[in-house]
C-alpha cells in the first residue's frame, strides 16, 4: 500500500519535472526565434519532411475515417430516417476532433519518432558536441527549424485532413445512402461554423509544438549507444501520444465549457 | 595559453579528473598520454567548454572560460580548433559541407572563396576529390583527416587533437604528425596532442604530460620523458604489460566505494 503511494507520487514528480524541462526547451527555442538570424534553408528542409513526407498517409486515414463515421451514422441514422444529418457529424466531428488528434499522432509517430532517432544519433556519435565546439547553439540549429516545420506544417496537412474527411463521407453518403451531391456539400457548409475550423486548427499548433519538443528533448538527451536511440525512440513516441490526448482533453473544456465555441 | 587549475570532474561517481594542473605555453605543442579511459577526452572538451568542471579552473589567453556564459565562450571557441577522436562530422552533410561548416555558419564569404579554402585544408590533410561524398561513405582514417580539414579551415590558434594516428595506417600517420610539427613551426599554433602513440608523441612534442588517476604525474620534454625512472611512466611508454599499472586499475580507482 505505502509503496504503491510512494510510486505514484514518483511517478507524478517524474511528469511534473519532465514537463518542466520540456517548457524550459520551449523557453530557449522561442528566444532563439527572436533573435536573427534564422536559416530558413534548415526551416524548408525539415518543412519538406513533415508536410509533403506525411501527406499521403494523413491522407489516407483522412479519407477512410470520413468514410466509416458515415457508415457508422448510417447504422443509426437510417433507423430513425435521419440520414440527411449524416453530413453534419460527419464533418463537425472531423474538423473540430478527429483529423487534428488523428494527424498529429501519425505525424507524432512519423516525425517525432525521426527526430528522436536523428538528434539521438548525433548525440552518440558527438555531433552536438561538435556543434558546440563549432560555438554553434545546438537548439538554434536543431531545434528551432524542427519546431517552426512542426508549428507551421501541422495546421496545414489537418487542413487537408479536413478537407479530404468529408470527401471520405461524401463517397458513402451519395454513392451508399443516395443523398444528393450538391445537398451534401450544402448540409456540410451549413454545419461547418468557422469557429469549428479554427478550434481544430489552433489545437493542431499547440500538438505540433510538442511533438517537436518531446522528439527533441528525448533525441538531445540519449545518454547510450544505439540501444538509448531506440528507447528514446520509443518514448518519443508514447509521451507524445499521451501528451497529445491530454493538452486535447484540456483544450476541448476550454473551448466548449469556457470560451463557448 | 591554456592555464589549467586544480580541475576536477566526477561522471557518475567516476573520479575522472582529480586536481588537475596544466599549462600550455603560447606556440607550444603539448602532448598528454595516458591510458585509454584515464581522462584525456574529457579534458580536451573541457577546454572547449562542453563539459563543466566541478572545480578548478581553466584560463584562455587570460580568460576564465568557466566564469562565462554561454554565448562569452562561444567567442573564445572561434579560437579554437577540437578533433575529435571519433571524427564528428555531420552525417548529413557532404564532407565539402563539414569542411566549410564555420565558413558557412559565420562568414559570408563567396562560394568560390569556400570551396578553394575547402579545396586547400583537404590538401593539408592529403585528401582531394572526396568533396561531394558523404561522412558514411569515407573509411575511419579518411574521417580522421577530414574532421582535422574542418579544424584547420577555420585558422583557430590553438588546436586540440585527440588522439589523431589512432587508428590510421602509419604512413598517414607519419604525414600526420609532420602536419602537426609544420603548424606548429610556420603557424605558431597552440596544441594539445592527446595520443598513445610514443612514436607520435616523441616526434610532435615540445613537452609531454603523462595523465595517471586523474591528474598530471609527469612532465617534461621527450628526452627527458624517456629517460625517466617514475615506475608508471616507465611502464606506460614501453608498453610493459608488468608494473605499478595492472589490468583493471583504472576501474578499482575510478568507483567511489
Ligand atoms: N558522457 C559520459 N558519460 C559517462 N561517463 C563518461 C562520459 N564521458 C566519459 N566518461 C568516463 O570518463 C572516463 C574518461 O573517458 P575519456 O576521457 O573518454 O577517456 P580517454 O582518456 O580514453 O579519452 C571514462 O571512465 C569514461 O567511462
Ligand atoms: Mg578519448
Amino acid at each position: 500500500m505505502f509503496s504503491s503511494i510512494k510510486y505514484a507520487s514518483d511517478l507524478i514528480y517524474r511528469g511534473i519535472s519532465y514537463v518542466g524541462a520540456l517548457a524550459a526547451l520551449l523557453g530557449e527555442t522561442v528566444c532563439s526565434l527572436f533573435v536573427p538570424p534564422l536559416n530558413s534553408n534548415r526551416i524548408l528542409t525539415q518543412m519538406l519532411r513533415v508536410g509533403p513526407g506525411s501527406f499521403f498517409i494523413a491522407s489516407i486515414v483522412a479519407f477512410f475515417i470520413g468514410m466509416i463515421m458515415a457508415l457508422q451514422m448510417a447504422y443509426q441514422m437510417v433507423e430513425l430516417s435521419a440520414e440527411i444529418y449524416i453530413p453534419n457529424v460527419v464533418s463537425v466531428s472531423l474538423t473540430r476532433e478527429l483529423a487534428p488528434v488523428l494527424t498529429s499522432l501519425i505525424v507524432a509517430g512519423r516525425v517525432g519518432a525521426g527526430i528522436t532517432a536523428e538528434l539521438g544519433s548525433m548525440v552518440v556519435t558527438e555531433q552536438v558536441e561538435a556543434l558546440r565546439a563549432f560555438a554553434v547553439n545546438p537548439v538554434r540549429y536543431l531545434v528551432v527549424p524542427r519546431f517552426l516545420a512542426l508549428v507551421i506544417m501541422l495546421p496545414i496537412l489537418t487542413i487537408f485532413a479536413d478537407l479530404i474527411g468529408i470527401m471520405g463521407g461524401f463517397v458513402i453518403c451519395v454513392y451508399k445512402l443516395f443523398i444528393n451531391p450538391s445537398l451534401y456539400f450544402t448540409m456540410v457548409s451549413k454545419a461547418v461554423d468557422l469557429s469549428d475550423i479554427t478550434t481544430g486548427l489552433i489545437k493542431t499548433i499547440c500538438f505540433g509544438a510538442i511533438i517537436a519538443l518531446v522528439g527533441c528533448h528525448q533525441g538531445l538527451n540519449v545518454k547510450a549507444g544505439a540501444e538509448g536511440v531506440g528507447k528514446a525512440t520509443t518514448m518519443s513516441v508514447v509521451i507524445s501520444f499521451i501528451l497529445i490526448i491530454i493538452a486535447d482533453c484540456l483544450f476541448t473544456t476550454l473551448f466548449y465549457f469556457v470560451l463557448r465555441v | 595559453m591554456i592555464f589549467i587549475n586544480n580541475l576536477s570532474k566526477k561522471i557518475d561517481n567516476n573520479i575522472v579528473l582529480n586536481n588537475l594542473n596544466l599549462r600550455v605555453k603560447p606556440g607550444e605543442t603539448k602532448v598528454i598520454i595516458g591510458r585509454s579511459g584515464v581522462g584525456k577526452s574529457v579534458l580536451l572538451k573541457h577546454i572547449v567548454g562542453i563539459i563543466k568542471p566541478d572545480a578548478g579552473t581553466i584560463e584562455i589567453n587570460g580568460e576564465n572560460i568557466t566564469l562565462m556564459t554561454e554565448k562569452e565562450i562561444n567567442k573564445v571557441r572561434m579560437q579554437i580548433g577540437l578533433v575529435f577522436q571519433g571524427g564528428a562530422l555531420f552525417d548529413s552533410m557532404s564532407v565539402e559541407e563539414n569542411v566549410a561548416f564555420v565558413l558557412n555558419e559565420f562568414m559570408s564569404l563567396d562560394r568560390k572563396v569556400v570551396r578553394q579554402k575547402v579545396a586547400d585544408s583537404l590538401a593539408m590533410v592529403g585528401l582531394k576529390d572526396i568533396e561531394k561524398m558523404m561522412p558514411s561513405q569515407l573509411s575511419g582514417g579518411m574521417k580522421k583527416r577530414v574532421s582535422l580539414a574542418r579544424v584547420l579551415c577555420m585558422e583557430p590558434q590553438i588546436i586540440l587533437y585527440d588522439e589523431p594516428t589512432t587508428g590510421v595506417d602509419p604512413i598517414t600517420a607519419d604525414a600526420i604528425n609532420n602536419l602537426i610539427v609544420e603548424l606548429h613551426d610556420k603557424l605558431k599554433v597552440t596544441s594539445i596532442v592527446v595520443t598513445h602513440d610514443m612514436s607520435s608523441a616523441y616526434k610532435v612534442a615540445d613537452s609531454i604530460a603523462m595523465l595517471y588517476h586523474g591528474r598530471v604525474i609527469a612532465e617534461g620534454t621527450p628526452s627527458e620523458i624517456k629517460m625517466t625512472n617514475h615506475p608508471v611512466v616507465k611502464q606506460f611508454i614501453t608498453g610493459d604489460a608488468h608494473g605499478p599499472i595492472t589490468e583493471n586499475e583504472n576501474l578499482v580507482f575510478g568507483h567511489v566505494r
